[in-house]
């Protein structure tokens, strides 16, 4: 056993798979289970397969993913807490040809940037917005978010989001959709291998129609879990989210081509 | 070529931006400084040099649409007045932070709050001594005429990219409002994206593959890295405060009593000094052109050399008057005068001042 090489057990021959080259080798600083890592490979695949890496310039936002430039091969920025779509508006006006997006949280993208998300949106910027909807604050330890669902436990809510004092969780994916400036908006998730599959399609989707010049935003959304943050191991947060986030938060294409998809 | 034009304060620092070879301007309506955004919407300067303009949705959004194109390498500027500046305050100290260059300015009004729309000069201390969080500094150039409004901007850029560091024009509603003879500078082209790309290799273009890439942040989770980088910091704003303090004397050679003043302050306490020079009282005139770097050393300087008190003079209830008593250093009188909340002061209540708080006081 102990004669035996990394090198000598993944034969060239017996390799199915190789990390890409556009995630860097540091140790992903997410907790095990969490759908960021996930996220955050497949869209480097994209760019990657899609010969995009000499022009793509990335956004981190704050959150769990503000270290997103850490892992993220490619020129990347890092913005101020929700302003990520001010920022990637900011580069993508001076560099039209370029590929930019920017990659939030949902307390980053819809709620102390929502301004920057609604107004991006509706100015039609040429731009992919990639969207991590766990219902809750995870970076700064598990506060309720704008997407938190009615009655779910938060620090910021230890007896069950009470929607006449908290307010309603915000479904800012279906509200962008409304706008003229989105042309691609869907909600996917990453938590199977057949999710992964998908929502690497919409992500490809999203950057082919920012290549190609089309008209406004390309907006993913992923519902994914913070099992950290929801107090769950990763197969119950999974479990969880089935049960409870995906009947709020439906998952599938809202807008394609610019066209509302008829439900 | 050089044109000479009668122009608002705030159109010609507008058109000052387009000829400086700015790649865009970022803004957001407020007076009395919506003539920036107005001018160059009207002036088409997309079809002129190239350069874009967006009316953002807030300040917010403004300054951080600076920070990305700023931090892809491009010349870009944004501007506002006091209740917006405080709303761009963190993404300048982000700007700060990640080291890049870019041109604001604030053509200042009235305060506390919404205060009133009037000329004022309250925003110094959010100026010179930060304004936004963390220990950073910002070059801080105040033009006192229409002519300095135009020609800081392109002087503006030059700084901003040379120490990678926001730069901010600090006018006020007289400068900005007031119309002037300005002779235009000569328009310098927009950079091409491959000179961009050569000449700022820390900027994000888009990473060449095999290379390394770039990243744009103010973040370090170490705290020992970011006593470092805050050293570095340190190092920059000493090295401006060593090279590139601006100011200029006005009958200052035999003066007894010198005025110390910016902006529109200074020019009506030039003619405060020709009043006082006709009742026979030795006046002189410390015009600030940068009030970050102050110019403490000079200040010391002509303290020693037997002037017999200093009166700061800004509109204002005593903000700029901390550095220069902090420049004396006790070594002559010291006092202030100033109207504020948007009152302008008149060059008699100035010279009164002068009698009463400093030669009579
Ligand atoms: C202006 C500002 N306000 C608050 C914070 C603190 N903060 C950091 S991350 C965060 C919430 C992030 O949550 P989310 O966007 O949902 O991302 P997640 O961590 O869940 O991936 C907050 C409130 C900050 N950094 N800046
Ligand atoms: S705290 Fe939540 S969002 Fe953050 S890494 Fe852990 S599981 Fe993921």
């Amino acid at each position: 056993m102990s004669d035996i090489t990394l090198d000598q057990i993944i034969k060239p021959e017996n390799l199915v798979y190789t990390k890409t080259k556009l995630m860097t080798d540091k140790v992903l600083s997410y907790c095990p289970g969490c759908g960021h890592g996930t996220a955050h490979r497949i869209t480097m695949e994209v760019i990657e397969e899609l010969g995009l890496e000499e022009k793509t310039i990335g956004i981190a936002p704050v959150g769990c993913s503000v270290l997103a430039y850490e892992f993220m091969n490619i020129d990347m920025q890092q913005a101020a807490h929700g302003r990520a779509p001010a920022v990637a508006t900011g580069i993508k006006r001076v560099w039209p040809e370029k590929i930019v997006f920017s990659y939030q949280g949902d307390g980053d993208l819809a709620a102390i940037g929502t301004n920057e998300t609604i107004h991006a949106c509706n100015r039609g910027e040429k731009i992919v917005i990639i969207f991590i909807n766990n219902g809750i604050y995870g970076m700064t330890g598990g506060q309720m978010a704008p997407t938190t669902l009615p009655g779910m436990k938060s620090s910021t809510s230890p007896y069950g989001r009470d929607v006449n004092v908290m307010g309603n969780p915000l479904k800012v994916t279906e509200l962008v959709a409304q706008l003229p400036g989105t042309y691609f908006v869907t909600r996917q998730a990453v938590h199977t291998p057949a999710n992964v599959r998908k929502t690497k399609r919409a992500i490809k989707m999203a950057f082919e129609n920012q290549r190609d010049g089309k008209p406004g935003v390309s907006f993913v959304e992923i519902v994914s879990n913070c099992n950290s943050g929801w107090k769950m191991t990763p197969r119950d947060a999974n479990t969880w989210m089935e049960e409870n986030m995906f009947p709020f938060y439906p998952l599938g294409d809202i807008k394609v081509d610019g066209k509302l998809v008829q439900k | 070529m050089s044109e000479l034009k009668l122009m608002k304060g705030n159109e010609a620092l507008a058109e000052a931006v387009i000829r400086a070879g700015a790649d865009a301007y970022f803004g957001y309506p407020i007076t009395p400084q919506s003539e920036v955004i107005e001018y160059l919407m009207a002036e088409k300067p997309h079809e002129r040099t190239g350069m874009v303009v967006l009316q953002a949705e807030s300040e917010i959004a403004a300054i951080n649409m600076v920070y990305g194109a700023a931090g892809s390498g491009k010349k870009v500027m944004t501007s506002s007045s006091s209740p917006g500046i405080s709303l761009k305050q963190e993404g300048i100290s982000y700007i700060a932070g990640a080291e890049l260059p870019c041109l604001y300015a604030n053509v200042v009004r009235g305060g506390p709050g919404l205060g009133t729309i009037q000329p004022s000069q309250a925003d110094y201390f959010q100026s010179t001594k930060g304004g936004g969080h963390g220990d950073y500094r910002q070059i801080v150039l105040a033009p006192a005429s229409v002519q300095e409004m135009a020609d800081f901007v392109k002087d503006g850029f030059e700084l901003a990219f040379k120490y990678r560091i926001p730069v901010l024009i600090l006018s006020d509603g007289v400068i900005g409002q007031m119309m002037e003879k300005v002779e235009l500078f000569d328009p310098i082209p927009r950079l091409t994206d491959e000179e961009i790309k050569e000449k700022y290799p820390w900027a994000t273009t888009g990473k060449k593959s095999g290379t390394e890439r770039r990243i744009i942040t103010s973040l370090d989770l170490d705290s020992h890295k970011m006593e470092q980088h805050n050293l570095k910091l340190q190092a920059k704003y000493n090295e401006i405060t060593e090279k590139e303090v601006r100011y200029e004397l006005l009958d200052c050679d035999d003066a007894e009593y010198l005025f110390v003043a910016y902006g529109s302050s200074a020019r009506i306490a030039q003619k405060a000094v020709k009043l006082a020079r006709a009742k026979g009282i030795k006046a002189g005139l410390f015009r600030l052109i940068t009030l970050f770097p102050f110019p403490t050393v000079k200040m010391r300087e002509m303290c020693g050399k037997g002037i017999k008190g200093f009166l700061a003079v800004e509109m204002s209830s005593g903000q700029m008057v901390e550095d220069v008593q902090l420049a004396v250093n006790g070594c002559s009188k010291v006092a202030h005068f100033g109207r504020f909340g948007g009152v302008v002061h008149t060059p008699e209540e100035v010279l009164e001042a002068l009698e009463q708080k400093i030669i009579g006081g």
